[in-house]
């Protein structure tokens, strides 16, 4: 059996524009839709194709969070993912947990492949697979634009500051999608039915023996950005020219 | 005292500007004092550029073969390392040569990591962006464990010059993984100014349409010399390469002068210019979001105004 691993964190929808509650406690999430992260997807749908290519014959899809993360992992079920496993967890799990966490599921299950996504568009952290990768003293390949797989061995394109970069590493490994490396399918509704009897496991972060330390981060509160206002308009480009001179920026 | 080691990026051997601005924000840290870590195979120009840099007290040259490339799985040990010398904070920019490397780092020393810091409240209190920008938080890291965080370098200036720094070998026994080899790297345009630096930067959307009338907005950038800036939607569509994206999970800038052309202003692009001083819109949809941050805007069709622009740019005074 040759298993992937893919990270399916649940957050506010990417569409949703969102808000700081009033008393600085959080965000807004009442009635706001909320999606698998974008990443995720992606590395779900990559996770698929490898399957696809017969190069991996099991996909677990992982959540780590409330219970409500099963409607997510619902979907990565319907999208293609075999089974799926829902590590519940209440309040914040910051990404070194998470990692404990995925560490747990890697030695329980010995995949090829972990694949998460570069960041979770909720905290923006850019952590997790990074993290994994230390504790399990494995290689990792973070902004995945394209991968190879060659037996025990991975090629991996990846998107840096100064253009591409391609790194070749052993199996197995970890490796963080960015927005290029595909473009994830749509769900029909007769994989919804059948992601219905797909088996989605449920365990605590406790039960994993991973623990959220009390005196790790902590967030104390929540600030709306500093605002930037609406300017002026102009009416051509000679007028623009003359308003930026005026700026001192021309 | 604070301790704080910050972790060299290198280009071709010489110093990364982000390297200057994680110093600066080190200086922010109440009774600071900043080492610099250059790990290198052979530490060209980058120590004697990092002892210059006035806030700088000891750089720490690690030369050692493997570090020729920088890979994460390599230098990650050897930071872990050295920071197990005393130091309280570690630092490194959020680039993706940053972002890579910290948590790595920060998983071997057991602690969790700040993202993005984007200002420094006290010596373990930083705030940092959440939610593509859309949220400020403030955080705490426990005052009894080392710090490591990732700067946010659009939020700093450069540290100034000046300063003669001692340089230091370090020599460390750790082992190292054979898991990951460097195979190549392609793209970057040395002759382009750099995007994340630039003073000016002319940023193209889905609406040019392909890459031959992206072309425009190089010209434009040309006659302003300025770096090219593009939206997830022109480099998904092959208009620019994936170097040149702006935005949430592209690059964060912040130029004097921005200049958003055919670009509608999604919240994930807006995070990436939202320090930019001046912000220029131009595009045909007077409803378009990105007139609502920009100083300076224009509803218009931008395949006529961009080369009017350009004309009265090079034109004489
Ligand atoms: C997880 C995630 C991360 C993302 N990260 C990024 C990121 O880092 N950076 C980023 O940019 N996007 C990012 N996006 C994508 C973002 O949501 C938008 O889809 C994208 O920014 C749109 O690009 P655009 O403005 O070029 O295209 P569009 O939204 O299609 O806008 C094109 C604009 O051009 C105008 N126009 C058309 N023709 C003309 C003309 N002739 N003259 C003038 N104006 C004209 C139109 O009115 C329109 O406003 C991300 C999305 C997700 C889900
Ligand atoms: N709570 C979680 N549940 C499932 N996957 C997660 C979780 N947290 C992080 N991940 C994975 O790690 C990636 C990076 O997250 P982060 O480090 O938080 O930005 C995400 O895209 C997910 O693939």
């Amino acid at each position: 059996m040759t298993t992937i691993l893919v990270g399916i964190k649940r957050v506010i929808d990417y569409s949703v524009r969102v808000r700081v509650k009033p008393d600085g406690s959080g965000v807004v999430t009442d009635g706001v839709k909320m999606s698998i992260n974008p990443f995720d997807e992606i590395a779900l749908e990559e996770a698929l194709r490898i399957k696809e290519r017969n190069l991996a014959s099991e996909i677990i899809a992982v959540s780590i969070g409330p219970a409500d993360a099963q409607q997510q992992l619902r979907t990565a079920l319907a999208m293609g993912a075999d089974r799926a496993v829902l590590v519940q967890a209440d309040g914040a799990v910051p990404p070194l947990s998470a990692a404990k966490a995925f560490l747990k599921l890697v030695q329980r299950h010995q995949p090829l492949l972990v694949i998460l996504g570069k960041q979770a568009i909720d905290d923006d952290n850019c952590q997790t697979g990074q993290m994994l990768a230390a504790l399990w003293d494995r290689p990792q390949a973070t902004f995945a634009s394209k991968i190879e797989l060659e037996g025990a061995r991975a090629r991996v394109t990846r998107e840096v500051d100064a253009g591409l970069e391609t790194i070749d590493m052993d199996l197995p490994g970890v490796i963080t999608t960015d927005l290029r490396l595909n473009e994830p399918r749509y769900v029909k509704l007769p994989d919804i039915m059948k992601a219905k009897k797909k088996p989605l496991d449920v365990v605590t972060l406790a039960e994993l023996g991973v623990e959220v330390p009390a005196h790790g981060l902590r967030t104390l509160r929540f600030e709306a950005p500093a605002a930037r206002s609406r300017g002026v308009m102009v009416h051509d480009a000679a007028e623009l020219v003359a308003a930026l001179k005026q700026r001192g920026v021309l | 005292m604070n301790r704080i080691l910050v972790i060299a990026e290198q280009l071709a051997g010489k110093l990364n500007v982000s390297t200057a601005k994680c110093v600066s924000c080190a200086s922010t840290i109440p009774d600071a004092e900043i080492d610099v870590a250059v790990l290198a195979a052979n530490a060209a120009e980058a120590p004697a550029q990092a002892a210059a840099l006035a806030p700088v007290k000891r750089v720490l040259v690690v030369e050692r073969a493997e570090n020729g490339e920088a890979l994460a799985a390599l230098l990650a040990p050897q930071i872990a390392a050295l920071a197990r010398n005393g130091y309280t904070h570690v630092l490194g920019p959020s680039t993706t040569f940053g972002k890579d490397l910290m948590p790595r780092v920060a998983a071997l020393l057991d602690v969790g990591q700040v993202s993005d810091l984007m200002a420094v409240e006290s010596a373990h209190r930083f705030r940092r962006p959440v939610y593509a920008s859309n949220a400020v938080v403030t955080v705490e890291a426990p005052a009894d464990r080392i710090v490591v965080a990732t700067v946010r370098t659009a939020s700093f200036q450069p540290a100034a010059g000046g300063g003669a720094a001692a340089i230091e070998r370090a020599r460390l026994d750790v082992p190292l993984p054979g898991y990951t080899r460097f195979v190549g790297r392609e793209g970057g345009n040395a002759d382009r100014p750099d995007l994340q630096t630039a003073p000016r930067v002319v940023s193209g959307g889905r609406a040019l349409g392909s890459a031959d009338n992206f072309q425009l907005i190089h010209r434009l950038a040309a006659a302003l010399g300025a770096a090219v800036g593009a939206s997830r939607a022109a480099v998904d569509a092959g208009y620019a390469p994936n170097d040149l994206q702006v935005g949430q999970t592209g690059k964060i800038i912040a130029p004097e002068l921005y200049i958003a052309l055919g670009i509608s202003g999604a919240i994930q692009h807006l995070t990436g210019i939202k320090d930019a001083r001046t912000i220029v819109a131009i595009n045909k949809d007077g409803e378009a979001p990105i007139f609502e941050i920009a100083d300076i805007g224009l509803v218009g069709d931008l395949f006529q105004i961009v080369p009017e622009l350009e004309r009265l740019i090079r034109a004489p005074a």
